[in-house]
């Protein structure tokens, strides 16, 4: 762990080294080939490239959903390559938010009962603040209306559209106020104004709760409404650079390499 | 267990209930079978050991088969000088002859003397004729009026005197259900036995004595005090308690037997929740790692669906607990007849408790191997990533698995009524599944390779889809291959006793059976016969005999040994043997050591030569050359066993564990026995009336009446064991039906998917129907062919029987199940047909 790094104080995301070998069909797989990347708080990234670039593998690792074969991956301060199963289950309950491509919001709950997982699972403890029961009720029905699905809140997932279920995922994803939010193709089974309108939605959840957003995506039009777009090729980060469009948003790119 | 996982499972029970509802059934059906049963025991013990004096009629029994000897009766007398009470009761069968009606029957005469029983009411037709019974009165069973056609006034000879019927006896608390089935009771007073010349020398005759103890004298105490007297003079004495565990013992044993099947049923069902929880979880998987995304711990996920699967196994038990109540109150009405006491049902607590324990705990074991599976879904599974899986052995795994080990173990050794028994259980139970198991696994593997590549697509489809992932193949054939087990083992056995009862179907079509023939009696009983038999009867004259000496030393000594391999078995020892001679081998024995004799006797100064039947010899540790005295009479006769024959003891013979050589036994006191052939019932009737009155000594069993009284029986007892092997077989039905439905859902989606690419429904049906024929062939098969194995070895091994498959039968258990499977799967709604593809790849997406 350089000094350099661990002086720099913006940086929520400091990936070192970042290495990941499959076992596939016998034979090593070198999906990622030693990655560096930082990460600033508030920042909006998307990571982009074609097909096998690693890009999803990337995701896991920096959400800490799977640990590197060399490398280390620190998050809000937190060596993740030190923290046990357990440790790291706690750390996302807190820190951590996740949209996914296919929703994967639970089906045989409501969409009330989706948001309410990742509050129950912090125990109600949200920022040093209990919420449980009737608060924690009431904080995950305003996410909901902030959503505008206040009036779908005990419909199950299969009753509502794909654009609602989309946004419920977010309303998940944001119910305990993560420092960062991951987001793995959010729009991709969404149709363009469906996907847009959730993103609007992402992006307003960034600006106000300053929250890290970094999504991969095929999309480019999403991907120009990031401030920085991370493409990868082969396993490697081929450029790092804010969008061919203005920023629309004030936070600069903290450098990588 | 955190309030996170308590709160996700309760929330997501909602749906686990609509798709795994069906399997809790099949906890309930195994918990149902052992509460009723359990319960009922409770009661059968609880009612028989409050009756327990009751049911002895006195505080203790003294018996034996002869005269009760002067030591013993100076024994009753210092009891009665003390206080105590004292009733003897003689008990004989003998013929009955209806003077009126001119119809006889076999019946127990029971000689009694006033007080007995000393504790309950006899109640008579008309009431209060039991303490008037005297002199030449007789009070009889109803059944003996209904048989002879007579009433009160009426004669009955018994022997060479004449009672007139009193009444009927309705209730005797000392009356047990099975006995009357034996033989129908009469009932006079004690001191006219004598007067009725039945109790010759080698006529059947209990004699008892019956005492009421003063308070301060305990019956364990007396048998205590003059414990010498008694052995020596071989006289029993038999307390309440002892009595009412001797009662018990019979439905103890039944119980036992019908818990293990009940177990099965249970067993089964833990087969059913592992298999359903094994899908349910695998359907699961993305909301696991969805969960892990989120940041549950495995801890938190693992706890969330085994919550699930308890509180499956719990519910499922508390409906198997309800049913099993109702099931228990059911119980006495169907079996009556062959319990000694009239059974008050209540709920017992610890068979409530114990049910609602079983049934989650075998829930929990089943369900934790697939469990186990959920804590290695990895958060990245969420992400479409496929995680590598953990390298190594699981140690939880073997932990799983040995606590179902450790559990079917106990619980089999629990049920069983002794340990080799439940030992033998679990094997066989483990051999069953294993059994299964392979055959569902090879067969299938089979059919795939060996599968003509030639046939229609729809049936290549359907056979394909035994093979598809989270296919239910072992967990159906396990289930179905079960039921066809015990549905198939009940039939054949069935089948084969009763084909082994039936006179008409065997070569020996003997009915008639005539016994205490006293010497001289032979020839004039042979002429009577002689006008209604059909064949020369056989005549075989019997000798009692005790063992003295086992080459060269006295049975006490040997008695006196530690038990051990060397030390004959102590039954045979004690034992009083019926001996017969004769010259030839009989068509039932074939001689498995040694040489039968030729004519001519003994040989002047050698031992007399005995046969001993080869199982009797092995508990007697003898072989050809060794040398028994026999006591006979108050004489020794020293024999050498010249061979041994192994006999076949089934169906209605004079059969005999010793057959000594003629010119040995001639000269002894002996009785003969008179097997004859007597067609038609009018006959059999005429030549019984002929008989009693020319020699009243001799009795006569008709032994189609005795056959239809002990088919009787046996059929309650089948009943019983047909219910529990139905509740095991609906075990198994829902077990399968349960399997079925959860593949539902890949089936509608492949349904859908068949039906996007241009399949038709007929098709998909046929594509449905071959998978189900196909699994339910395989089921039926491996099922049947270990019934066939099974009741091979009960029939040959248990009973002694030749075996002979009832392969019509099992043909036909075939059909019933591959209609079944059939039909359940059909019912379940799979397949997708119905509804409009888009819509079920819509469904199915979600």
């Amino acid at each position: 762990m350089s000094e350099a790094l661990q002086s720099d104080a913006r940086a929520i995301i400091e990936a070192r080294g970042l290495t990941r070998i499959f076992m596939s069909g016998g034979r090593p797989l070198e999906v990622l080939k030693g990655i560096d990347l930082n990460i600033g708080a508030r920042e909006f990234v998307a990571v982009v490239g074609p097909s096998g670039s690693g890009k999803t593998t990337l995701l896991g690792l920096l959400a800490g959903l799977d640990r590197p074969t060399a490398g280390n991956v620190r998050v809000d301060g937190r060596d993740l390559g030190a923290l046990t199963e357990d440790e790291l289950a706690l750390f996302r309950v807190n820190r951590i938010g996740f949209v996914f491509q296919t929703f994967h919001l639970l089906p045989t709950l409501t969409a009330l009962e989706n948001v309410l997982v990742p509050v129950e699972l912090a125990g109600g403890n949200r920022g040093g603040v209990r919420l449980t029961g009737r608060a924690a009720r009431d904080h995950a029905r305003a996410l909901l209306d902030r959503a505008g699905l206040g009036d779908r809140a005990h419909h199950y997932p299969v009753q509502l559209s794909g654009g609602e279920r989309q946004r419920v995922a977010l309303a998940r994803a944001f119910a305990n106020r993560p420092r960062i939010l991951f987001a793995d193709e959010p729009t991709g089974n969404l149709d363009a104004d469906t996907g847009s309108t959730v993103v609007a939605l992402m992006e307003d959840l960034n600006r106000d709760a300053g929250t890290t957003l970094v999504l991969v995506t095929h999309d480019a039009e999403l991907a120009a409404r990031a401030g920085r777009v991370i493409r990868l090729g082969k396993g490697r980060v081929v450029s790092d650079a804010p969008p061919v469009r203005a920023e629309r948003f004030g936070a600069a790119p903290v450098s990588g390499q | 267990m955190d309030r996170f996982s308590f709160r996700m499972a309760r929330r997501e029970w909602r749906a686990t209930l609509r798709r795994l509802g069906v399997y809790m059934t099949s906890i309930t059906i195994g918990v149902a079978a052992l509460v009723a049963l359990h319960s009922f025991r409770h009661d059968v013990v609880r009612s028989i050991h409050a009756e327990n004096r009751s049911l002895l009629g006195a505080d203790a029994r003294l018996g034996t088969n002869r005269e009760i000897p002067d030591s013993v009766t100076a024994i009753v007398d210092s009891l009665v000088a003390h206080g105590a009470d004292a009733a003897r009761v003689t008990g004989l069968v003998s013929m009955a002859l209806a003077e009126r009606s001119g119809l006889t029957r076999l019946v127990q005469l029971r000689g009694v003397e006033a007080g007995f029983p000393f504790y309950g009411e006899v109640t008579t037709d008309p009431p209060g004729m039991w303490g008037r019974l005297s002199g030449r009165n007789a009070l009889v069973d109803p059944a003996v009026m209904v048989q002879l056609a007579i009433g009160p006034g009426d004669t009955l000879r018994l022997g060479t005197a004449a009672f007139t019927v009193a009444g009927s006896v309705e209730g005797l608390p000392t009356d047990i259900g099975f006995q009357a089935a034996t033989g129908p009771r009469v009932f006079i007073a004690h001191d006219q036995v004598d007067d009725t010349g039945l109790l010759g020398l080698g006529s059947l005759s209990r004699h008892n004595v019956y005492l009421r103890l003063p308070p301060g004298i305990d019956p364990d105490e007396v048998e205590e005090a003059h414990e010498e007297v008694l052995r020596a003079t071989r006289v029993s004495l038999r307390t309440p308690e002892e009595h009412a565990r001797s009662l018990t013992r019979s439905t103890d044993f039944l119980a036992d037997f019908l818990g293990l099947v009940g177990l099965a049923a249970l067993l089964l069902g833990g087969i059913g929740v592992g298999s359903a929880v094994n899908v349910f979880v695998r359907a699961h998987f993305t909301s696991i790692a969805v969960l892990r995304c989120v940041g549950a711990t495995r801890r938190q996920v693992f706890s969330i669906y085994l919550l699930q699967s308890v509180w499956m196994g719990f519910l499922g038990s508390v409906g198997g607990v309800a049913l099993g109540l109702v099931v228990q109150r059911f119980l006495p009405l169907l079996i009556r007849d062959v319990l000694p006491v009239e059974v008050a049902t209540s709920v017992s607590a610890g068979s409530v408790a114990f049910g609602l324990f079983l049934g989650t705990w075998v829930a929990f074991i089943f369900a934790l191997l697939p469990l186990l599976e959920v804590r290695k879904v990895s958060p990245l599974q969420a992400l479409r990533l496929e995680s590598e899986a953990a390298p190594g052995k699981d140690p939880a795994r073997i932990l799983a698995v040995s606590a179902i080990a450790v559990t079917v173990l106990a619980l089999t050794l629990f049920e069983a009524p002794s340990p080799e028994a439940g030992l033998a259980f679990a094997g066989g139970l483990a051999v069953v599944t294993a059994v299964l198991s392979g055959v569902a696994l090879g067969l299938a593997r089979g059919t795939r390779r060996f599968f003509p590549r030639g046939a229609g697509y729809t049936l290549r489809q359907g056979v394909a889809n035994l093979f598809r992932p989270g296919n239910q193949t072992v967990a159906v054939t396990l289930a179905l291959g079960f039921g066809v087990l015990v549905v198939g083992v009940i039939v054949q056995l069935q089948r084969n006793l009763v084909r082994a009862l039936s006179l008409e179907g065997g070569a020996n079509s003997a009915n008639m059976l005539l016994f205490d023939v006293q010497p001289g009696q032979e020839e004039g009983v042979g002429a009577i016969l002689a006008g209604y038999s059909e064949g020369a009867p056989e005549i075989a004259p019997m000798v009692t005999a005790r063992v003295a000496a086992l080459n060269g030393r006295p049975v006490a000594d040997i008695l006196a040994d530690s038990a051990g391999d060397e030390r004959p078995e102590r039954w045979t020892l004690r034992r009083e043997y019926r001996h017969t001679y004769r010259a030839a081998v009989k068509d039932t024995e074939t001689v498995v050591a040694g040489e039968w004799w030729g004519g001519g006797g003994p040989a002047e100064g050698a031992l007399a030569r005995v046969s001993v039947e080869e199982e009797l010899a092995d508990d007697l540790r003898v072989g050809v050359g060794d040398e028994i005295t026999w006591l006979v009479a108050g004489i020794e006769i020293p024999t050498v066993v010249s061979n041994l024959r192994s006999v076949d003891w089934a169906g209605f013979d004079t059969n005999f564990f010793v057959v000594f050589e003629p010119g040995i036994l001639e000269e002894l006191p002996r009785t003969s026995i008179v097997l004859a052939t007597v067609p038609g019932e009018e006959a059999r009737a005429r030549f019984q009336q002929a008989l009693v009155r020319g020699y009243p000594n001799v009795s006569v069993l008709d032994l189609v009446t005795i056959r239809t009284a002990v088919e009787t029986i046996l059929s309650r007892v089948v009943a019983v064991i047909r219910i529990l092997a139905g509740l095991c077989a609906a075990a198994g039905l829902v077990v399968m039906a349960g399997s079925i439905a959860s593949t539902r859902a890949q089936r509608r989606r492949e349904g859908a998917l068949l039906r996007t690419l241009g399949a038709r429904f007929g098709q998909i049906r046929r594509i449905l129907m071959s998978e189900y024929v196909a699994l339910g062939t395989l089921a039926a098969l491996a099922g049947g062919a270990l019934a066939l194995v099974a009741s091979w070895l009960l029939t040959v091994q248990l009973f002694g029987l030749t075996f002979a498959p009832a392969l019509g039968a099992a043909a036909l258990l075939w059909l019933a199940v591959v209609a079944l499977t059939v039909l359940t799967g059909v019912a379940s709604g799979g397949g997708g047909a119905g509804s409009a593809p888009l819509k079920a790849l819509r469904a199915a997406a979600e």
